[in-house]
């Protein structure tokens, strides 16, 4: 396959809206190709889309369906000759995701949090979703075994525990989720800060994170350690963001990339002390993003409309539901985690909505550097994703924000410097933040560019870059975005102009580390006595059967030469 | 192996295919091909892997008798009834492994049919309580390792669930209950005094029909309003109704199950809302979560599959060519007490002995197609019979144990009759040769799966 006369965007490889003939052969980008001919010219190229960081599988997906058949039924949509019928706006039936992905462009999207038990449960769900590639994330912040190993300081066998973890879970990397807060969260209870001890476990938020982010580094993970931070979603939060990221300041990175990826920073930027002083602290933020260059975020950008919150951090959503009097749904999962479901809709008359959708723009804008800051919306929590393009034309124009800001409560204008931000992106920072960045971070080398030898995932927009000018044309940008010319994944065309052609297979990504083996047999003498004594299953039956995985694309990682090593 | 050399091997760590406590510690002898022992099994879940005598070859009835036929007639012949009906009803789903589940799904959506599970006579209310509430859970580990309080609501799991309390609940050691069942306490709420209440530390026995009253006399308790509460409710005196409240309040981590007591008993789903919003509320002062007690040992996974796959946990509609979930219209007997189902294949389950009489009566008006190891009442309505595989003995496959957790079922002998997934797989094929190009333009594309 040919595709031809596209104005490419491909960062990664230097090349900023130049018109190049792309030629993809058995799944990957080559050199020379025949075939099939796509004609591009004078569009829009970029990479497939990568979602680093997106609720898509699992346990707390399907409670969110479960608890909302409203929002099934916004999204009906029937089968054709290629599809299964869809359903769902911020949480869609499995295939939905999948289609709805491919016409945006996009092309991967992991997972950002999986239980290590509940992990089968989130590969039944990945394995569901057609045509992108994906992953998960595993969960470790509140794991009796992790604060185990942090109290006894024994880092090597933190190692092989989460190796054994990420193999059990045929997970990817190491997700922390308002550490020790999941334990607490076991009697009613929160930590309140990183200092702030666990109950019953002796061990400190800061020492599971910083432990978790050097066992990440001497296993050599592709992936950084994935943090939501203690306190995220309360006022006067950023002081735990600033203070949790400088635990990670002297760790030194085993790879290429950062020592820690902070989720959805919107949540974690907030000042003030109370909702009635709420206001915003992402220049802070963006200031400590500017002087250090060992720390990634996505925005976690918030938009008016509806959204169904899920996160393993519980309390959170306990919280959210006391105080919207809605629905609430939790879910704690024994010796690992917590997790919460709550549905609600963000209004652009209520200041402290208004206030956050403008510190993510803010954290985007004020963050120069694009590598180091990538767009989500934390789908579910913040938006659906299939919202991207709404996010992108705002970063793209100052016009359409402030036409926004002047729609909106006007404490955002007020309580956070949006409306002195004059940048406006352009298509090579966009290609970065929603592709290129997002794989980079990520660790998946033929993900997010377009050099020979990369995934032949590519996304051509309906839109002419030399000509639309992003920053007063902003609906054409929205228009475009939203619905590709063509999206290629692997290779194939599976979707044109909003219509699904083909639904191919997508696999699943996910890390073998090795450790050396009396580490692990240490280990395994601690797992014995929990499986014996305090799990309600075998430890036979715990791990993920390769059933459940039947595409997988294993990474190996692991600090030890090969014969050293536990299988 | 062969069956003659009666070789003897044991097989543990083995998953009960009975009820939704899918209790995985089971320890199978067997010989030859034949399972000959079930150890740290209950009774009803030993017997289950045992097994009885089973339906030897598929059937189509013809002149009023079952006659035996090949499988490939068989499907042949429920492809066409399928294909055929209007408004098809597949039902049933409890007792059968997820991937089965995913292929009737598909089905389902081929033939432009209606999909329910055995949910909707029992735990369903439970689901739309959940819809309106949102439900405060765990896993049952967290229980085991942390509640000082059980609380058991129109359910017996003495007699229904009865390795519960050993595993789970009130008898088991855990890390913040080593002391078991003397570390806690048991309430138990009932109209009559069943085994589990004699278990009990304190039993309250209401009214029939009585929960929702019972639970909002609760609410008022713990909201602080106990002045408005009358002086019985459901025939309780209003001061056992406190202690009762405040037993809840005073509980460090507290777990309440309840069963069909509650979602079948007048008020139904609103009763069920209404322990959801009680444990809501409790949260407010200690640490409360809420389970179903779930019966077949995977109608927890019917729910999630179907919820993953379309987006609603049960009684989708697919004649309009998209899912559709409106209960009260939708749902198995909603359609055939309004004689709105002009065929019904009935898989792992057996509505013939559990819908209501009239609803049996209309079931054995319309063509019915039966997939099952066994004989049931349902086999005497059925036109179509086709036995399959046991499932978690005779193949493999997932299964949601009542708190949502997915665990694998395993293989232990080898079985003459094609899995579950293996006939609807053939029924699928079958659909696709009838309806020829036509259904091609039409159908799904499964590769999309």
């Amino acid at each position: 396959m040919i595709i031809r006369g596209g104005i490419v965007y491909d960062p990664a490889n230097g090349i900023f809206g130049e018109e190049i003939d792309l030629c993809i052969d058995r799944g990957r980008i080559v050199e020379d190709a025949k075939g099939e001919e796509i004609d591009a010219h004078d569009l829009l190229v970029m990479a497939g889309g990568v979602d680093a960081h997106s609720h898509i599988a699992g346990a707390k997906v399907n409670a969110g369906r479960i608890m909302r058949p409203d929002d099934a039924r916004l999204g009906m949509e029937q089968a054709t000759a290629v599809c299964r019928p869809s359903t769902g706006y911020t949480v869609p039936n499995c295939y939905a995701i999948g289609y709805r992905y491919a016409h945006l462009g996009y092309t991967t999207a992991f997972e950002a949090a999986t239980p290590i038990l509940e992990s089968r449960h989130t590969h039944e769900e990945l394995e569901e979703i057609p045509i992108i590639d994906k992953g998960a994330l595993t969960l470790f912040g509140s794991n009796w075994e992790v604060m185990q190993c942090v109290r006894e300081n024994d880092l090597k066998k933190l190692a092989a525990y989460v190796a054994w973890g990420l193999r059990a879970s045929k997970g990817y990397g190491v997700k922390i989720v308002n550490p020790g807060g999941g334990e607490a969260w076991g009697f009613g209870a929160n930590v309140k800060g990183i200092y702030d001890p666990v109950p019953n476990f002796d061990v400190t938020p800061a020492e599971i994170m910083k432990s978790l982010a050097q066992v990440n580094e001497s296993l050599r993970l592709p992936h950084s350690i994935h943090v939501h931070f203690n306190n995220l979603g309360k006022p006067g939060n950023y002081t735990t963001a600033i203070e949790s990221l400088d635990l990670f300041k002297d760790i030194k990175p085993s790879r290429m990339r950062q020592v820690v990826h902070v989720a959805h920073m919107q949540f974690s930027a907030y000042g003030g002390t109370s909702w009635k002083d709420f206001k915003s602290e992402a220049p802070a933020i963006a200031d400590y993003f500017n002087k250090n260059h060992f720390c990634t975020m996505d925005i976690g950008q918030i938009l008016f409309g509806s959204a169904t919150t899920m996160t393993a951090d519980a309390p959170l959503e306990y919280g959210n539901a006391h105080l919207l009097h809605t629905k609430w749904s939790n879910h704690d999962i024994e010796l690992e985690e917590s997790s919460g479901v709550v549905p609600l809709v963000y209004l652009r008359k209520n200041p402290v909505n208004a206030i956050q959708w403008a510190i993510g723009m803010e954290l985007a804008l004020l963050t120069k550097d694009p590598w180091n800051v990538i767009l989500t919306t934390d789908h579910p929590n913040g938006s659906p994703f299939v919202n991207y393009p709404e996010v992108v034309s705002l970063l793209m124009s100052k016009v359409k924000r402030q036409e926004e800001l002047s729609n909106i409560h006007e404490l955002a204008s007020k309580r956070t410097t949006l409306t002195g931000i004059e940048r406006e992106m352009d298509w090579c920072d966009i290609a970065i933040m929603t592709r290129a960045a997002p794989a980079k971070i990520l660790g998946l080398e033929d993900k997010g560019h377009l050099g020979v030898g990369a995934d032949a995932d590519v996304a051509v927009y309906d839109l002419r870059p030399e000509e639309v000018d992003p920053s007063t044309q902003h609906d054409l940008v929205k228009k475009a975005l939203a619905v590709a010319k063509y999206t290629i994944k692997g290779g194939v065309l599976a979707s044109r102009d909003g219509e699904i052609m083909a639904a191919p297979v997508g696999r699943t990504f996910w890390v073998d580390a090795s450790v050396a083996k009396e580490d692990e047999e240490r280990m395994m003498e601690d797992l014995k006595e929990k499986f014996d004594r305090y799990y309600s299953i075998k430890l036979s039956n715990y791990m993920v059967q390769d059933a459940y995985v039947p595409n997988p694309v294993v990474i190996k990682a692991g600090a030890l030469p090969v014969e050293e090593v536990a299988p | 192996m062969s069956g003659q050399e009666m070789k003897t091997r044991v097989e543990e760590d083995v998953l009960c295919s009975f009820c939704g406590c899918l209790c995985d510690d089971l320890v199978v002898e067997i010989e030859g091909n034949k399972v000959k022992n079930v150890r740290h099994a209950c009774r009803l879940g030993a017997s289950k892997l045992m097994g009885h005598e089973r339906i030897r070859t598929p059937m189509i009835r013809k002149n009023g008798k079952l006659e035996e036929v090949s499988y490939q007639e068989a499907y042949d012949r429920a492809a066409q009834i399928l294909v055929n009906a209007k408004r098809p009803l597949l039902y049933g789903w409890a007792s059968t492994v997820c991937e089965a589940q995913k292929k009737g799904i598909l089905l389902t959506e081929m033939v432009g049919g209606i999909l329910d599970s055995t949910a909707t006579v029992c735990h369903g209310p439970s689901i739309l309580g959940i819809e309106e509430r949102g439900l405060s859970g765990a896993t049952l580990g967290q229980i085991k390792n942390r509640a000082d309080l059980i609380v058991f609501w129109g359910c017996n799991p003495a007699e229904a669930h009865p390795k519960h309390g050993l595993r789970y609940s009130t008898n088991v050691c855990g890390f913040f209950t080593p002391e078991g069942r003397k570390g806690r306490k048991v309430l138990v709420v009932d109209v009559r005094q069943t085994r589990t209440a004699k278990n009990a530390d304190k039993f309250i026995m209401i009214a029939t029909g009585s929960d929702f009253e019972v639970l909002s006399a609760l609410r008022m308790f713990v909201a602080g309003k106990g002045e408005f509460v009358p002086e019985k409710v459901g025939g309780v005196p209003k001061e056992e109704l406190f202690e009762a409240a405040d037993m809840m309040k005073a509980a460090k981590f507290g777990a309440f199950f309840f069963g069909l007591g509650i979602t079948h008993s007048r008020g139904r789903s609103k009763n069920v809302g209404n322990a959801l919003a009680l444990i809501a509320e409790l949260n407010a002062h200690t640490k409360f979560v809420v389970m179903p007690m779930r019966g077949h040992y995977n109608v927890a996974g019917i729910g999630q599959v179907a919820a993953w796959e379309t987006g609603f946990p049960m009684s989708i509609d697919f004649s309009r060519g998209t899912a559709y979930f409106n209960p009260g219209e939708t749902a198995a007997c909603d359609v055939l007490s309004r004689e709105d189902t002009d065929a019904v294949m009935v898989v792992a389950s057996d509505p013939a002995s559990n819908f209501p009489r009239g609803i049996v009566e209309n079931l054995a008006k319309v063509p019915v197609i039966q997939i099952d190891p066994y004989e049931n009442p349902t086999t005497l309505l059925a036109e179509v019979v086709i036995p399959s595989a046991i499932a978690g003995v005779e193949c493999e496959g997932t299964a949601y144990r009542m708190d949502g957790l997915a665990l694998r079922m395993k293989k232990l002998v080898n079985s003459p009759h094609p899995s579950d997934e293996g006939v609807l797989n053939g029924i699928i094929e079958s659909v696709k040769k009838l309806r020829g190009t036509e259904a091609e333009a039409k159908a799904p594309n499964e590769a999309s799966a």
